[in-house]
């Protein structure tokens, strides 16, 4: 992995806390899961019906009935359970889930998150992640603060078909991390090493305050 | 007490879906590959019907799964929340030729569990300020948006269980459950394969996942592929 996706993944492992129940996404955010192995009581749900993912397994485990939402083959930890997509997704829209985090496409500083479709290119579909949105308690996106065009993915406006509209708490990218209160405005509040805040302010297209806690 | 009535068991995967016809509606359990009706969409694809509508999470990949009624052309609608890693599907609904309506995962999951259990639509959050709530009504409930969705039925639901009964009750397996039961509730006429077939009174009555209820048709599948989308060991990195 690249170093901009390693800074991006290590700050949003700070993310995770000893007892909560995370949904990761595909993508970035399934990277966490290491991250979680090592904290007490974490339970990882995946949309398809389990709460409480495992490891990989080793070759010669694998189960064709037991796989992950991004459909890898998985174990399940103690105290694990399954249930059916209507569950799965009343765990999710009924505000149970402690943390969802989500990879994005863009991000406005109104909190708005497109994470699922280019038009006229990429037709794949959302998933679960409209309802991860709306359902869970916290929403942190952690995706590259530009495209591979260097344009920025951190917009005063999405230009791309909408995921949800004021749904992320926290936006980690691998120049900072910003916050979006309640109140409206979008707050930097971390740079990450070796980022100043002028190549942030050069490199994001958003308006956001800065609020740096020393 | 008489023994539950049993008459739902049939012989093949043919049988089964003799009686469904151009243009029906089907609802189809699985995620994935993972909890597919292997042996009905099988069957399906033998029998040539066409001009389908399907709600199912995914259209399976391109040589297995509804991904092979896809390739046949026997699709006309899918509802589905996504359709990823299959390359015949995109290629047919942007020429067109498939319809397509994508609805959120948790959406979908409630409109077939509401269509079974006699909920004509429901409000939910999912949705609200994208492309997914055009057109529909929305209403505020203490402060917060809602959107309208409808119920979905089906004129038959084809589901997959681990274990079943000569009445219909379902056992699943592990993560084989996920759109399963909601397809069950959903479908006018259900059928469901299992990978092996018990008689009454063999299951626990408490471990039964679906109620034989909601099942009409039952059959007992073998040499299942049972295919793996990614098989990922211990120590791989993760994509």
């Amino acid at each position: 992995m690249d170093e901009p996706r390693t800074r991006i993944v290590k700050r949003a492992a700070l993310e995770l806390a000893a007892g909560m129940n995370i949904n990761l996404g595909i993508g970035l955010p399934t990277l966490l899961a290491d991250y979680a192995e090592g904290l007490r009581g974490v339970m990882l749900q995946s949309e398809n019906g389990l709460l409480g993912i495992g490891p990989y397994p080793q070759p010669g485990q694998e189960d064709a009935d037991l796989i992950n939402a991004g459909k890898e083959t998985v174990t399940v930890v103690p105290g694990a359970s399954f249930f059916d997509s209507a569950d799965s997704f009343a765990m999710i829209r009924g505000g149970h889930i402690d943390l969802a985090i989500l990879g994005g496409m863009e991000v406005s500083e109104d909190g708005d998150l497109a994470n699922w479709m280019v038009p006229g290119k990429m037709v794949k579909g959302m998933g679960g992640a409209m309802d991860l949105v709306n359902g869970a308690k916290r929403v942190v996106v952690m995706m590259e603060h530009a495209n591979k065009a260097c344009e920025s993915k951190v917009k005063r406006e999405c230009t791309l078909p909408l995921t949800g509209r004021r749904v992320v708490h926290r936006l980690i990218t691998d120049l900072a991390v910003f916050d979006f209160p309640p109140d409206g405005g979008m707050a930097l509040i971390e740079l990450q090493d070796g980022i100043s805040l002028d190549h942030v302010r050069n490199n994001t297209e958003a308006q956001f305050s800065v609020s740096i806690q020393p | 007490m008489l023994p539950a009535v049993t008459g739902k068991v049939v012989d093949s995967a043919s049988e089964a879906v003799a009686d469904i016809g151009h243009g029906a509606t089907l609802a189809v359990g699985g995620f994935g590959l993972c909890g597919i009706p292997e042996k009905l969409i099988g069957a399906l694809r033998a029998s040539g019907v066409s001009d389908l509508a399907v709600i199912a999470n995914n259209c399976g990949v391109d040589d297995f799964g509804l991904g092979v009624l896809l390739a046949n052309r026997q699709l006309r609608k899918m509802v589905s929340s996504y359709v990823g890693e299959n390359k015949i599907f995109e290629a047919q609904f942007l020429s067109g030729e498939l319809e397509v309506e994508l609805v959120p995962q948790g959406t979908l999951a409630e409109r077939l569990r509401a269509g079974g259990a006699g909920i004509p639509a429901f409000y939910t959050p999912t949705g609200v300020g994208t492309p997914v709530g055009e057109g529909k009504e929305t209403r505020e409930f203490d402060g917060r948006s809602y959107l309208l969705e409808r119920a979905l039925r089906a004129d038959f639901a084809l589901v997959k269980a681990w274990r079943g009964d000569r009445f219909g009750n379902l056992v699943y397996r592990e993560t084989a459950r996920n759109f399963n039961p909601l397809a069950a509730m959903a479908g006018a006429v259900t059928i469901a394969e299992v990978e092996e077939l018990v008689e009454v009174g063999e299951l626990d009555p408490n471990h039964v996942h679906t109620p034989g209820i909601y099942v009409q048709r039952i059959l007992e599948g073998s040499e299942y592929e049972k295919r793996i989308e990614h098989v990922v060991h211990a120590g791989a990195t993760a994509a």
